[in-house]
């Protein structure tokens, strides 16, 4: 169901965004902890990545039935 | 033990004198049964016949008797027998008595050649006659003779009879001279002590006794069959004036058999003439004998007067004297007779002569008889016979006429077969013809008759095989009506259920498959193209998916709606995650009517998401899922691609329903069609 699709698509956003801002804040920490002497920048920074990863991925996600992709042109 | 064991040989005894016992018994009862076995333990066991006629009584040989047949031997015999009884004396010999009989019964058994069995048996049972047994057969000739032959066959019994006692008669006084005869020669010539001597005399007192009686016994049957026969004579030639052709071969026989019992009379008289005249020489020379012996007598008696009769006997009692005289008187005796005897040598040849002249007379005078008796039986004979030959020329002629006749009978037969073979075939001819017109005619009219009746047939059955085949038609077109009619019913009732099956769903889930119904559908068209095609048109989800209900797709649609709001700025160019949020934002903060009714036309304006999506409400709130659809599909952009699957099921939907709104169509259009106006 098509309607399902940007349901779907969010949850998938959120998901990711929510593990990458996961990861990324838990990299962070490591990275804040281990390199960074407990900076919150690293934590910030990874996390901030993270939900900019997330941010991205989601918008092509969602742009993604407009756009042309390898697969469709090459045939 | 020893009581056991003489008990036991007392059983033993007992049992084997059960066992003697039983089997004395038995053969004795058998023996009474049987009488072969009887005999043949008689000639086996010794004393047996002595116990068995004991036990039995003698031999019963009575049935045997009974069961020989009594054929014409033994009739013989016993006719015997009675010839015997009739006679009443005993020494005939058998063979001159049989003779005699059986003589005179062949002579009779010439008359039962007449067509008759004999009864012999109650002929013996009867009179016992020899002549009676073959003279009942005279009792089996027609009426007409039956008088004639009942007469003669009495006479011919009578003298018969009378002949036989005649002869019988003569017979015994032949026998009783020869007798006498003998005995006196016996008595003359025999030298026998007195007392004999006397006795002697008695038995030639007694035979000369016996030979008168039987002499008058014989003159008397003599003229007793005499007389018969004479009756019997009379009686024939009264039948033979008759003349009737029955009786005289009865006549004949009868004739026949009184030529032999004359004959034989004849020739016993002349036995017995034979035998007195003999008698009379023997009984003359014994007279003679005794005259010489008494005047011998006398003479001695005179000589002597006191020598008695039996002077051969006292040869130491006479005298010297007596002697001499005796011897003198002998001498002068034997003179005399010398003397005598030259006179008589000399008178002899006269004697001799006039005794032959005697002996010639009386010679002559037997010849005479004897010649005219023979001469008299010769012309009997030959009368007789003449009349024997009379008859079986008579019999010849008899057979040639009757030959003759049947010869002539034989040609009559032959013409009158000719004449009624000719009549035969001209009758037959004739009745042919009748017979061949009438069947000719028979025959038209039967054929007229017959193709009349095969043209009505043959009408009529043209008649009813038209009606037939009118019928067969209207029932044919009648059959593809209903056909026609039952396939279009079939449809709409297919179609009906493709309906059906559409309206039933629930919501949010897709019907059935139509598959089936369609199928249906399909099955119940092939042979219409309009159907067919319209069948296959069907879209190929809602056959294998089936298709949301109106409801539920206006449910979706609610559902859809709030979505579409919020994805409404988002479209190709305008699609970032930015966008995303305007629209959002767009969606939270712009309200519209929930339904507007569309207009006709739609301007550029009413292209807008919200608008499209109220007049889409609104048209699916009326049920208007076309419109909406066409509505909804005027939204671009991601809001588009968000509704892309409900438009796509409500298309089907539409689709579907199109279709089958135009089978239903179709179907009723067809089962009008089908239903006959009257």
């Amino acid at each position: 169901m098509s309607e399902k699709e940007l349901g779907k698509k969010w949850d998938r956003c959120l998901a990711d965004g929510a593990i990458k801002f996961g990861t990324g804040l838990g990299l962070g920490i490591v990275f804040s902890v281990l390199f960074f002497k407990r900076h919150t920048w690293p934590i910030s920074l990874c996390s901030g990545a993270g939900l900019g990863m997330a941010f991205s991925n989601c918008q092509n996600d969602l742009r993604s039935s407009y756009l042309l992709h390898r697969s469709q042109k090459e045939q | 033990y020893t009581a056991g064991g003489s008990s036991g040989a007392a059983k033993v005894v007992a049992a084997g004198l059960l066992t003697v016992g039983g089997g004395v018994g038995g053969t004795i009862l058998y023996a009474k049964w049987d009488h072969k076995f009887r005999a043949a333990v008689e000639n086996n066991v010794p004393y047996s016949d002595w116990l068995l006629g004991l036990a039995l009584g003698p031999a019963y040989q009575g049935d045997i008797m009974k069961q020989v047949r009594m054929d014409s031997q033994h009739v013989w015999v016993i006719i015997a027998d009675c010839f015997e009884k009739i006679t009443g004396s005993e020494f005939l010999p058998h063979s001159e008595a049989s003779a005699e009989a059986s003589h005179i019964i062949s002579a009779i058994s010439e008359i039962s050649t007449v067509p008759a069995p004999c009864d012999t048996e109650s002929a013996v049972k009867g009179h016992c006659s020899p002549w009676s047994p073959s003279l009942s057969c005279f009792l089996s000739v027609s009426d007409c003779s039956a008088a004639v032959s009942a007469s003669l066959e009495e006479c011919l019994a009578s003298s018969a009879k009378a002949t036989l006692q005649a002869i019988g008669a003569q017979e015994a006084a032949v026998q009783a001279i020869t007798q006498h005869i003998h005995k006196l020669k016996e008595a003359m010539e025999a030298e026998v002590p007195p007392p004999e001597k006397s006795s002697q005399w008695k038995d030639l007192e007694a035979a000369l006794a016996d030979r008168t009686s039987a002499v008058n016994d014989a003159e008397t049957a003599l003229l007793k069959a005499k007389e018969a026969l004479d009756s019997l004579k009379s009686e024939i030639d009264k039948s033979k004036g008759l003349k009737v052709s029955a009786v005289r071969p009865l006549v004949l026989a009868a004739e026949e058999n009184l030529h032999n019992m004359v004959v034989d009379l004849d020739r016993v008289v002349t036995k017995l003439q034979s035998a007195e005249s003999e008698s009379k020489i023997v009984s003359q020379y014994s007279d003679l004998v005794n005259e010489a012996k008494l005047q011998f007598q006398r003479e001695v008696s005179s000589l002597t007067p006191e020598i008695q009769a039996n002077w051969k006997g006292l040869t130491g009692k006479l005298s010297a004297d007596d002697l001499n005289a005796l011897i003198a008187h002998a001498h002068r005796r034997i003179d005399q007779l010398n003397r005598e005897l030259a006179e008589q040598r000399v008178r002899e040849q006269i004697h001799i002569d006039a005794s032959l002249e005697q002996q010639k007379l009386e010679d002559q005078k037997a010849l005479e008889k004897a010649v005219l008796t023979a001469v008299q039986h010769i012309k009997e004979d030959t009368r007789l016979e003449q009349e024997r030959k009379l008859s079986e020329l008579r019999e010849v002629m008899e057979a040639e006429m009757r030959t003759q006749l049947r010869r002539q009978a034989a040609a009559h037969t032959d013409h009158v077969q000719d004449v009624l073979k000719v009549q035969e075939q001209e009758l037959r001819a004739d009745a042919e013809q009748v017979l061949g017109s009438k069947l000719l005619e028979q025959e038209t009219s039967y054929r007229q008759l017959s193709q009349e009746q095969l043209d009505n047939f043959t009408l009529d059955m043209n008649t009813a095989y038209a009606r037939l085949k009118g019928m067969e038609e209207a029932i044919d077109s009648h059959v593809v009506a209903e056909e026609e009619a039952r396939k279009a019913h079939q449809l709409w009732l297919s179609v009906e259920a493709l309906n059906y099956s559409l309206k039933m769903a629930d919501a949010d889930s897709p019907t059935m498959p139509l598959e089936s119904a369609a199928q249906a559908v399909r099955d119940s068209c092939h042979d219409n193209d309009f159907a067919l095609a319209l069948a296959t048109a069907l879209p190929e989800e809602s056959l294998q998916r089936g298709v949301y209900s109106e409801a539920s797709l206006r449910a979706r649609f609610n559902a859809l709606r709030a979505l579409v709001r919020r994805v409404a700025l988002v479209d190709e160019t305008h699609n970032s995650l930015y966008q995303y949020f305007l629209s959002y934002l767009q969606a939270a903060l712009l309200f519209e009517a929930k339904q507007e009714a569309p207009p006709g036309q739609l301007c550029s304006e009413d292209l807008d998401p919200f608008r499209l999506l109220s007049y889409a409400s609104f048209c699916l709130e009326h049920g208007d899922l076309e419109l909406a659809a066409k509505l909804v599909n005027q939204l671009r952009g991601e809001a588009r691609r968000v509704v892309e699957d409900w438009l796509t099921e409500a298309r089907l939907t539409l689709e579907t329903r199109q279709v089958v709104s135009l089978l239903s169509a179709y179907a009723n259009a067809v089962g009008l069609g089908t239903t006959q106006a009257p």
